[in-house]
């Protein structure tokens, strides 16, 4: 039976995790990913949770546990935030080289200094070239159905990825929303039992994992990590719409095309953001404006070809980065979205920077985003529009 | 080769790099001098010391020739040969 209840980020991340109900489970606390935590380990506690949890001492041992028990073929999960996840990033660039499908939780967090624990995305984009799946949600109910497909992708023969779900600290992970708890028996049905087929600690064929490898094996190695990153593109799509054939969702898969169709501009958001902007979008539009907004839910692998096919023909595009590229004058997604668009003519690009250490995206700021994209011309493609205060705006 | 390898495994062996061709000198263990203290299999880094029957000797397959053993051996019954003689 499927419920409809209220919770926060964190715990809409839980019960997903309590549904699928993996093998082993080792997470560290760290704000803003701690309830999520500690709603596990109540569940288990309690006997409701039919995985076993490993209490660890830090998140570098937290990933080097779930590690040791994916070799075993386990189905493995454990969640992290910011310097959680530098902490983590030693071990973390083996799940992925290994082909361990782990799924794990990234409540986004901004990376100190200056010291901070509220959100931004700056921690999962520091990591996106680790060759780990990115998904990065809007909602509640979007993570506890995107923790429930983020396994389904994990481990589809043709992936064997590990995959993060990525949500806004504080904004999602401790905001209280409806949402629709997907039932149990049908959660088994989508996700049928891992059987892990490449490498296995088993005594009864032993076999030596990781020994050292040379050069030329190495480019074959990655070879196939990045073509089966490439067949994950596909493999999210078909999850998604698994999804919806079974619990009446879907979130468009790798990403979602709203009010696109007859679109001259074009405004890029990554997670809760998303939400102000269809705001924005529908006020703008309501002023005859043809905006449209590209929910973007598949950072890695970058859905280069989608988006080169939604640019066509447009005459601009925004695209607000909850982060930063230190050494480019602009965010993140803006220089990928900018590569993806590169053959699709010229046109006026706006890099927006927003959101940074807890900061508010609002409405507002997103309409002055649009307004933005609507006054420039392509002279100012690399002058990062800064989205400092309300008052500003307002201006 | 059975399937297709996606992950680095050696499930025939262990010698997708055999380090035993990496040595330019090897030890060689003088039975009458050993008193079987076992520091020589404590401290190789490679488990290249074997002990069986009373006794402790070398498996050269992947013996890398660091030298350790001889260095900690308390009464010097482990001494490094040169590869280049060993082969003579």
């Amino acid at each position: 039976m499927s419920k409809r209840i209220v919770a926060s980020g964190n715990k809409a991340a839980a019960l997903g995790v309590q549904l699928v109900a993996p093998n082993v489970i080792a997470a560290y606390p760290i704000t803003p990913q701690t309830p999520l935590v500690e709603y596990l380990s109540q569940f288990a506690a309690d006997g409701q949770l039919d995985s076993t949890i490993v209490e660890v001492e830090s998140e570098h041992s937290a990933m080097s546990v779930l590690q040791g028990a994916a070799c075993s073929g386990a189905r493995t999960f454990t969640a992290t935030s910011s310097q959680g996840l530098a902490l983590m990033f030693e071990p973390y660039f083996r799940n992925s080289t290994l082909r361990l499908p782990t799924v794990m939780a990234i409540v986004g967090r901004e990376m100190t200094s200056p010291e901070t624990i509220w959100s931004s995305q700056q921690d999962s984009m520091s990591v996106r070239d680790a060759g780990w799946i990115q998904l990065h949600v809007e909602d509640n109910q979007e993570i506890i159905d995107t923790i429930i497909q983020a396994f389904r992708i994990a481990e589809d023969q043709d992936v064997l990825i590990p995959v993060n779900v990525c949500y806004d600290g504080f904004l999602l992970s401790h905001m209280s929303e409806a949402i629709v708890v997907p039932d149990a028996d049908k959660v088994k049905q989508f996700l049928p039992p891992y059987v892990q087929k490449h490498l296995l600690f088993d005594p009864k064929e032993p076999m030596c994992i990781d020994p050292m490898t040379p050069g030329p094996l190495m480019l074959e190695f990655r070879k196939h990590l990045l073509d089966s990153m490439q067949r994950a593109l596909a493999v999210i799509d078909k999850a998604d719409s698994e999804f919806n054939s079974l619990f009446g969702r879907s979130w468009g898969g790798i990403l979602e095309a709203y009010r696109c169709d007859d679109a001259r501009y074009l405004l890029f958001t990554v997670g809760s953001m998303t939400g102000a902007a269809r705001e924005a979008v529908d006020y703008h539009r309501e002023n005859g404006v043809p905006v449209g907004l590209v929910k973007l839910r598949t950072v890695r692998p970058f859905p280069r070809q989608r988006i080169a096919q939604l640019l066509q023909g447009r005459d601009g595009f925004a695209v607000v980065d909850r982060n930063v590229s230190f050494g480019w004058n602009c965010g993140i997604i803006y220089q990928e979205i900018k590569a993806a668009a590169s053959d699709c003519g010229h046109m006026v690009t706006v890099p927006v920077i927003g959101g940074l250490g807890g900061a508010d995206i609002t409405v507002q700021h997103f309409i002055r985003v649009i307004d933005e994209l609507l006054s420039r011309d392509t002279s100012e493609n690399w002058r990062t529009l800064w989205l400092t205060g309300i008052e500003e705006v307002q201006k | 080769m059975k399937k297709e390898y996606i992950a680095p495994i050696g499930d025939q062996g262990l010698y997708i790099l055999n380090t035993g061709t990496w040595r330019t000198e090897r030890p060689v263990i003088n039975q009458d001098k050993c008193i079987a203290c076992g520091r020589c299999y404590l401290f190789c880094p490679v488990n290249s010391v074997r002990f069986s029957e009373g006794r402790y000797s070398i498996d050269l397959s992947f013996c890398k020739g660091c030298g350790i053993c001889a260095q900690e051996c308390k009464v010097k019954a482990i001494l490094m040969e040169g590869e280049a003689e060993a082969d003579e």
